[in-house]
């Protein structure tokens, strides 16, 4: 209590407004103390906060105070179309702003997903209607044709493909130096859907067609559903009879899809001819290329195994009789000569 | 001595706390606290002690997978000692394979590696996009857990294939690897299929399907050097 009397009779000038409480004794300053930290923490946590507040409320101001400073002129000169000016950009500073905030986002892995979740939002039955559409072309080029823009499928098709293509390496024995037969399938599946699709969608924007990046990705990445089935079938059942029969029947058709829908979605005869032109050729040799780098091999190699073998036995049989014979006639002529 | 006490609250003494709030308490030191981390301390354990637990976990954890009942201990306390010793031992079986010799077409080490770590990094940043609620390390162990039964049937081919490489030794084969490869997907599928959305279970099940279809073809296919 005398401490507590002390405290009380020395703090009256700093602690005017604790006197009160400090009556209870050394006990309780420890707990003031305690008291204390909590609040002077409070309130640096309110002083950061505040910072930040008045932090961007600085830069609001910043900017309100440029834009105030390009208005007079801009007003003085120009009149209605200085404020029009000033609209403009108040609102792309703004969607830099929102631009900026987004891209912060997506370093976050898991706003990347986020952000990547629509593309994958499709239910069993529609990828399966979507994988039966990819084979049917359809026959309306005056209306744009309604293209989804899914990646679930897509992405799944160039998975099925590499799979494919490892099992179509492996058969045929093929050689890759410098590098992996899985790199290279991986390499030429998700080259072939990314480069294609961004080289048609840059000859679509020159073209001025009416499709976006996403359903394009979409559009090629069903269109390799035919590919998958032929390849498939034909690394299995080697005739060649029947892998073109595949190749203008299946090929052909999911070629003949993505022209459809590419056709309904751009003007003009020159652009359609270009740009369908390039898609199927590109489409119909891939497939051609696919099935004859990895499949001519194993004939290759027949060729290689059967021609050395066969073709020199042929040259002795057919040299050996020549050369006896001629050695005889040799020998019958010396004989001849000598008698 | 009070004075000295109030001292180092003189620099404070513009901060103000009102009145109503009543400034007492009592000293409390939390002990339990501290006393709680000694249990889990395995700093002064012999080595061999937290190894032989480490195992038994991974043994544990393969038992689960044999025996695929709905039970969350595979995801609950995930680890990836058992995926990588699967994947060590199912890559180190492929190794030497007849094409090894002349430095072509068998599956290499790294190539194996990379398509064990590969296919599950895919499948689970698929199951992920499709809305699941797994986190990414626990389908990985999930996945690569599941591989077991595909490694047992890589043993159990080279066993076969010492005895010969006939038309019914491949006929063993195909049975084993073809029974082990819809182990492993109905195995995992149990574990991941109930963090999924119901509806789009099938849509997961795919890649996993594909991802093991094609480790048990590069096994079926596997025919050792002479």
């Amino acid at each position: 209590m005398s401490a507590g009397s002390g405290n009380r009779n020395t703090n009256t000038e700093p602690w005017g407004s604790f006197d009160d409480n400090l009556v209870q004794g050394g006990g309780a300053a420890v707990i003031d103390m305690e008291n204390m930290d909590d609040t002077s923490g409070s309130s640096f946590e309110d002083m950061g906060e505040m910072h930040q507040r008045m932090k961007e409320e600085e830069e609001v101001s910043e900017e309100a105070a440029a834009a105030d400073d390009d208005s007079p002129e801009d007003g003085e000169f120009l009149g209605m179309k200085g404020i029009k000016g000033q609209l403009g950009r108040q609102v792309a500073d703004e969607v830099w702003r929102a631009g900026k905030r987004q891209a912060s986002k997506a370093f976050n892995l898991y706003a990347n997903i986020d952000i990547l979740r629509p593309y994958f939002d499709v239910e069993p039955i529609q990828v399966r209607s979507r994988l039966i559409e990819s084979m049917i072309p359809v026959r309306m080029i005056n209306f744009p044709q309604k293209i989804a823009g899914e990646l679930y499928g897509p992405l799944m098709l160039v998975f099925t493909l590499v799979a494919i293509l490892l099992h179509g390496m492996k058969t045929s024995g093929t050689v890759i130096r410098e590098g992996t037969l899985m790199g290279t399938a991986i390499g030429t599946c998700f080259g072939y859907w990314l480069g294609v699709s961004s080289f048609i969608y840059f000859l679509a924007y020159l073209v001025n067609a009416q499709i976006t990046m996403l359903q394009m990705l979409s559009l090629l990445g069903y269109g390799l559903f035919g590919h998958c089935v032929v390849l498939f079938v034909t690394y299995n059942i080697h005739f060649h009879f029947l892998f073109y029969v595949l190749w203008l029947l299946v090929g052909g058709l999911s070629t003949l899809r993505m022209v459809a829908a590419l056709l309904s979605r751009t003007v003009g005869k020159t652009p359609r001819l270009l740009l369908c032109g390039t898609l199927s050729l590109l489409h119909m040799l891939f497939l051609l290329y696919l099935h004859f780098s990895y499949h001519k091999i194993i004939e290759g190699l027949l060729d290689t195994l059967e021609g050395p073998n066969l073709s020199p036995i042929q040259r002795v049989a057919r040299d050996v009789p020549e050369l006896t014979l001629n050695a005889t006639a040799r020998s019958l002529g010396v004989t001849l000569m000598s008698h | 001595m009070a004075e000295e006490a109030s001292r180092p609250f003189a620099g404070l003494s513009d901060v103000s706390i009102p009145e109503d709030i009543p400034v007492e308490g009592d000293i409390s030191v939390p002990v339990g606290a501290s006393r709680r981390d000694d249990e889990y301390s395995t700093l002064d354990e012999p080595v061999k002690e937290t190894i032989l637990r480490d195992l038994r976990a991974v043994g544990k954890k393969f038992i689960h997978v044999l025996y695929p009942k709905r039970s969350s201990a595979l995801l609950r306390d995930w680890d990836l000692w058992g995926p990588l010793l699967l994947c060590v031992t199912l890559a180190l079986l492929l190794q030497g394979g007849a094409a090894d010799s002349d430095d072509q077409g068998g599956p290499q080490f790294a190539e194996v590696f990379v398509i064990i770590w590969f296919g599950s990094i895919v499948i689970t940043l698929n199951s992920k996009l499709l809305g699941g609620t797994i986190s990414f390390f626990q389908s990985l162990c999930v996945l690569g857990y599941c591989i077991m039964p595909l490694t047992v049937a890589m043993a159990v081919c080279r066993i076969v294939l010492i005895g010969g490489s006939g038309t019914v030794s491949f006929a063993v084969r195909l049975v084993v690897v073809t029974a082990s490869f819809g182990w492993s997907t109905f195995a995992s599928t149990a574990f991941l299929a109930d963090s999924q959305p119901p509806n789009r279970k099938a849509l997961v099940v795919y890649p996993v399907f594909l991802f093991y279809f094609v480790i048990g073809w590069m096994i079926l296919t596997f025919s050792p050097s002479q």
